[in-house]
């Protein structure tokens, strides 16, 4: 077996002339939780979602298991994979988003359930049963016929995260899942990345909440304009910041 | 003026005008049936990122939209059989409010289309869906909710454009109604019941069209 999960070499990613992405270099080992800190518009987002392929981007690989994804580089030329390899590697990650992104026309278990029966071809039953669990785990069976406007925000989270869990993906990528809640409402939802942490999944996230960084994560990159500006374990990083932009980073971020 | 309404020699031919509703109401639901088909078609084509794909849809909504229906009927029914196409007098109706129809319908599917978050699409991308899949089980079902009121609308404006097909004698509604007028002289009277035909079919359907929205509605 191939030694890192997720390997990301020289990403390049620009949204017309402006360069978002300038170089990142970043491997990740099975079962790390990461942490990604940083100012807005450093590229955070725009990174997680290039490793889902949810945006093309110009230059440099990404790799699960050792697998490149998105673009296959031949003879010299690098071409973008086709469609449907690309849904299936897409399937090797899962991302929970901000606005949570639940589909409205469907309940809690149908949310979970649809990538179940479509992509991972299992019966009505089967996937019933998995949803079932999934939703359970996160702690909302008892709302599993709710559709989504009948659930609070925390709860549409937890669905959102439980759909995507569901698929098992080697790897899931949380961008900031609680900047869109009520305040009182964030700890549900922490307490669930948590103890999917705690579960050993492999983990990317996004996050304003430095004190959950600094308790979960087992590395936190501090991403700056485009590039990865400092890393390194959460203790040594918070305590003593080894550049100028992180101090005042975590000087302007409020620990609670 | 002492002319006293007489309706015995239209009940007479009562009948007549309701087996012409009929047809009317086939010859909307089979054109419009195909005019959805045609207008999803059409509106998955606008909102592509295709340039090709866009202006061939833009093109045909444009074309259609702006061309009177009785001018596409009498097209579909006098020139098409000059160039080897023989239809029926109904199917050639059918034809030209397919046609006619399926641009509205277009335009009606393409606003509903726009409607429907990218985070939603992104979220099925995110669990692996393809894109045909997320068409159908994210992307169609939304729109389709969200555009049901203005469909309803679209519809009812439809059916009543189905008596343009008198004008090549077919024998709906209108051209029964005509007929009756013709034979009994009762002008006045035949018209009476015609349009209440109409209406009251009308009002039954957009009742319908209200119950199917309600029981469709996302929110709950
Ligand atoms: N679709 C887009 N088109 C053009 N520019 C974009 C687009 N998405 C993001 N950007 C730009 O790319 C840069 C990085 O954005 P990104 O969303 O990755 O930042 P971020 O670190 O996630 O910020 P935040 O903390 O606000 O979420 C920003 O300057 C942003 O304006
Ligand atoms: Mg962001």
């Amino acid at each position: 077996m191939h030694g890192n999960l997720l390997e990301i070499h020289g990403l390049h990613k620009r949204y017309g002339s402006v360069e978002v992405l300038k170089g990142v270099d970043c491997n990740v080992a099975h079962g790390e939780v990461i942490s990604i800190i940083g100012s807005s518009g450093s590229g955070k987002t725009t990174m997680l979602r290039c490793v889902n392929m949810l945006e093309e981007f110009e230059g440099g690989t990404i790799r699960i298991d050792g697998e490149e994804i998105g673009y296959a580089t031949a003879g010299g030329e690098r071409r973008r994979k086709p469609e449907k390899e690309i849904a299936r590697q897409r399937a090797l990650t899962g991302m929970a988003f901000q606005q949570f992104n639940l589909f409205p026309h469907m309940t809690a278990l149908q949310n979970v359930t649809l990538g179940l029966r479509l992509v991972k071809k299992m019966s009505r039953e089967e996937s019933q049963a998995l949803g079932e669990t999934w939703l359970d785990r996160v702690g909302l069976l008892s709302r599993k016929d709710h559709y989504p406007s009948g659930l609070s925000g925390g709860q549409q989270q937890r669905v959102a995260i439980a759909r995507a869990i569901a698929m098992s993906p080697r790897l899931m990528l949380f961008d900031e899942v609680t900047s869109a809640l009520d305040p009182e409402l964030v700890a549900e939802v922490l307490q669930v990345v948590r103890s999917l942490a705690d579960d050993g999944m492999t983990m990317l996230l996004v996050t304003h909440e430095m004190r959950f960084a600094y308790e979960v994560s087992s590395r936190v990159i501090f991403m700056n304009q485009g590039r990865i500006g400092e890393e390194g374990n959460p203790k040594m990083m918070f305590a003593s910041p080894k550049t100028e932009r992180l101090a005042e980073f975590l000087k302007s971020s409020r620990f609670d | 003026m002492g002319y006293t309404l007489n309706f015995a020699a239209v009940w007479r031919n009562f009948d007549d005008l309701l087996w012409g509703l009929g047809l009317s109401l086939l010859l909307a639901a089979v054109a419009i049936g195909l005019g959805c088909v045609l207008g999803l078609v059409l509106a998955f084509g606008r909102v592509s990122r295709s340039r090709l794909l866009s202006g061939l849809a833009g093109l045909y909504v444009t074309v259609f939209r702006n061309l009177p229906l009785l001018v596409l009927v009498l097209f579909s029914f006098f020139a098409l059989p000059q160039m080897g196409l023989r239809l029926s007098k109904q199917s050639s109706f059918v034809l030209a409010l397919a046609l006619y129809s399926a641009a509205y319908l277009a335009e009606v599917f393409r606003g509903g289309l726009l409607g429907v978050p990218q985070g939603l699409r992104e979220a099925g991308l995110a669990i692996g869906l393809t894109q045909t899949q997320i068409r159908r089980s994210i992307v169609l079902p939304i729109m389709l909710r969200s555009v049901l009121p203005g469909l309803g609308s679209t519809f009812i404006g439809l059916f009543k454009d189905t008596s343009l097909a008198a004008a090549i004698a077919v024998p709906e509604l209108t051209f029964e109604a005509r007929k009756i007028n013709v034979e009994t002289f009762r002008v006045i009277e035949t018209w009476i019941v015609a349009s209440g035909l109409y209406v009251v079919t009308c009002s039954i359907l957009a009742a319908l069209l209200r119950q199917v929205e309600a029981k469709l509605a996302i929110s709950r």
